[in-house]
């Protein structure tokens, strides 16, 4: 079958699988199956190549960040912009963008990339930078070990053919560095006064001695935070922005974006608009985003694993809100429920739980129970579960899992306007 | 050697101390820290295969203490990595031998196949036991050795002789994360039983309200494989 009817059949599939409201994957199974190479054909055009996000935490974030920045560059940038991060997802997205010819209008491709399926990926298509976030404990039924996850990262590292951008603290990331021989290395990283606030999944219950040792400098460095105001230290010159991001973790990411996109355009990087443009960037799809409903904000807040779920019980206070938390544990969500009790929920025990939803609601209920944390309400159907949650006439905020979050997101696209994610 | 999530079976028997009229204190042990002197429950955990060669001197030296206790009728819980090294040996893909404290007759081989997935063990004690496995270790109890219970959904020790887990005395050693004891409080509830009678000659439970347990563990039996 010759490209254009490839390009066109699988556009209609996409339209068709948009209309019934189902998953992201289906449209880029369909050219997985009829056209392998459809991939690797696409985005070799790209004159400033592929670049690859990947690591436990932030991905959808920063890789958002760094579309954004890279704009502001004046690059056209294709991104994988549905958080599908497996490969499948990645056909699926291109499959929206080229013109019935199969060509990309795009200068380079930015792509989140899951850390197994990056691996697969980079063996056929080599970035030529990469920016690896960190290893934390996640979904363990996948990939067994955390040293396993790190191991997937540093191919990733390998494959690629110019820059490697790292963070230095996390020492599973940095030390990546340490099996590079022909990439430019660079770092992200915090200022010490900064690093207290990211405890590792190995500090959390080993009485692990943080020794000061000698870490590589950082080209670009988050200094100080203050509320929503950052102070980066990019090279030598300390630059503040006031962000409409939050929580710690999304700003370090956005010093994790920075250093990338300093690195790709290297002379030409123009920082004032960076961090112009860094200013207005919204919380992506789920990571914090804010609905408004009933003249009331509701947040929503993507949970993965123990570090992202207590780097979000610390970002957002729950002190006026009403809350509500929903675990699902399908394959996308993790389907071992030991990740919740590696997470500290005593900061919901003032204000309690409204309601607690998903597949896994008594767990989770069970799981407060033991933090001493009230639980108003168990209601495992989602939908019913968001009808009571909204009855309430406070600020909201939903913690939840991954398919539990498309499922909100669903129920509530019939209420407000929720950003398309197919 | 605690990376795993078992904080929740510590936390369960700290918080159901607390309910049935106790005040436990929790004594965090690292290697190289002081055997602490009185000891009523022990509690240890999952963590990597990496973990494992890091801590297995110092568990090697208390080794003869822990028998000692274990003796004594001090119960104990010792999951995944701990439960491996409890026994006599765990065996590497490349032959090396890490050496354990032999308190279980028991030795593990590891398996090239990662044994994962929703668990469901039948036990005569404890009725169903309900967790979650994720070990690629193989472990096969020998002739007179009593398992925790046997299998009904997954892999279990070893995936072949339908066993899970091992008693000895009033310790237990299993697979089984999850974690255990919340979803499975009648183990939890066997621990603090045998830990109070040992101290104080007799324990009155009080009544703990378990219904978000139950609800779990219904919904936790038909989740697939």
């Amino acid at each position: 079958m010759s490209k254009p009817y490839i390009t066109l059949l699988g556009k209609a599939v996409r339209y068709i699988a948009r209309l019934r409201g189902g998953g992201s994957a289906l449209p880029g199974l369909f050219v997985e199956k009829i056209d392998p190479d459809f991939i690797k054909r696409t985005l070799s055009q790209l004159p400033r190549g592929v670049v690859v996000v990947s690591g436990t935490n932030g991905k959808t974030t920063t890789t958002k960040i760094v579309v954004e920045l890279l704009e502001s560059q004046g690059l056209k940038v294709f991104t994988n912009r549905t958080g599908s991060n497996f490969t499948r997802g990645v056909a699926a997205a291109l499959l929206g963008e080229v013109d019935a010819l199969g060509r990309l209008d795009a200068d380079i491709a930015v792509l989140e990339l899951d850390e197994a399926h990056a691996v697969h990926f980079v063996a056929a298509i080599q970035p030529k930078y990469s920016l690896l976030l960190n290893v934390m404990r996640d979904q363990l039924d996948r990939f067994g070990e955390i040293d396993a996850t790190a191991k997937l990262l540093a191919q990733i590292a390998k494959k690629t053919t110019d820059t490697v951008v790292l963070n230095r603290e996390d020492p599973r990331v940095c030390s990546i560095a340490d099996a590079l021989d022909t990439q430019t290395v660079r770092y992200f990283g915090l200022a010490p006064s900064l690093a207290s606030l990211f405890p590792s999944d190995d500090d959390m219950r080993a009485q692990t001695s943080r020794q000061a040792s000698k870490l590589p400098d950082a080209s670009v460095l988050l200094k100080s935070l203050r509320d929503h105001t950052a102070m980066f230290t990019i090279g030598k010159e300390d630059v503040e922005a006031t962000l409409r991001l939050h929580g710690i973790y999304n700003i370090y990411n956005a010093a994790a974006a920075l250093a990338l996109v300093e690195a790709i355009m290297e002379s030409s990087f123009d920082s004032t608009t960076a961090i112009s443009r860094l200013q207005t960037i919204e919380p992506a799809f789920g990571r914090g985003e804010v609905l408004q409903i009933g003249g009331q904000p509701l947040e929503i807040v993507l949970v993965k694993n123990p570090s992202g779920f207590r780097l979000s019980l610390q970002s957002f206070q729950p002190k006026g809100y009403s809350t509500m938390i929903a675990i699902n544990d399908r394959y996308a969500d993790g389907r071992d429920m030991s990740w919740l009790w590696d997470v500290d929920f005593d900061s919901l025990r003032e204000s309690g739980v409204s309601v607690v939803s998903g597949i896994r609601a008594y767990e989770m209920a069970l799981r407060l129970q033991y933090e001493e944390v009230p639980v108003a309400k168990v209601e495992p159907t989602i939908d019913e579960a968001l009808r009571t949650f909204l009855t309430s006439e406070s600020p909201k905020r939903i913690f939840c899992t991954y398919t539990a979050m498309l499922a909100l997101r669903r129920e509530l696209s019939k209420i407000t306007d929720v950003e398309r994610v197919l | 050697m605690n990376i795993y999530g078992d904080w929740g079976n510590v936390l369960t028997i700290k918080r159901r101390f607390e309910w049935h009229g106790y005040t436990p204190e929790l004594i965090e042990y690292n290697q190289g820290d002081t055997f602490p002197k009185e000891v009523d429950i022990i509690l240890g955990g999952g963590g990597q295969d990496s973990g494992q060669d890091i801590i297995q001197d110092d568990l090697l030296t208390i080794g003869p203490k822990l028998r000692e206790l274990a003796d004594a009728g001090v119960p104990m819980l010792v999951i995944c990595g701990l439960y491996q090294l409890f026994g006599k040996f765990f065996k590497t893909q490349d032959g090396h031998i890490i050496e354990g404290i032999g308190l279980f007759d028991i030795e593990t081989h590891a398996g090239s196949e990662r044994l994962i997935g929703n668990t469901l063990v039948k036990s005569g004690d404890f009725g169903d036991i309900i967790g979650y496995e994720n070990h690629s270790g193989q472990t096969y109890l020998s002739a007179n050795v009593k398992p925790l219970g046997h299998i009904v959904k997954g892999a279990g020790n070893n995936g072949q002789d339908g066993t899970e887990g091992v008693r000895y005395k009033n310790v237990i050693g299993s697979y089984l994360h999850g974690s255990l004891l919340p979803k499975n409080p009648a183990i939890a509830d066997f621990l603090i039983e045998k830990a109070v009678t040992r101290k104080y000659g007799e324990f009155t439970p009080t009544v703990i309200d378990d219904h978000f347990a139950q609800q779990a563990r219904l919904v936790a039996i038909k989740r697939p494989r």
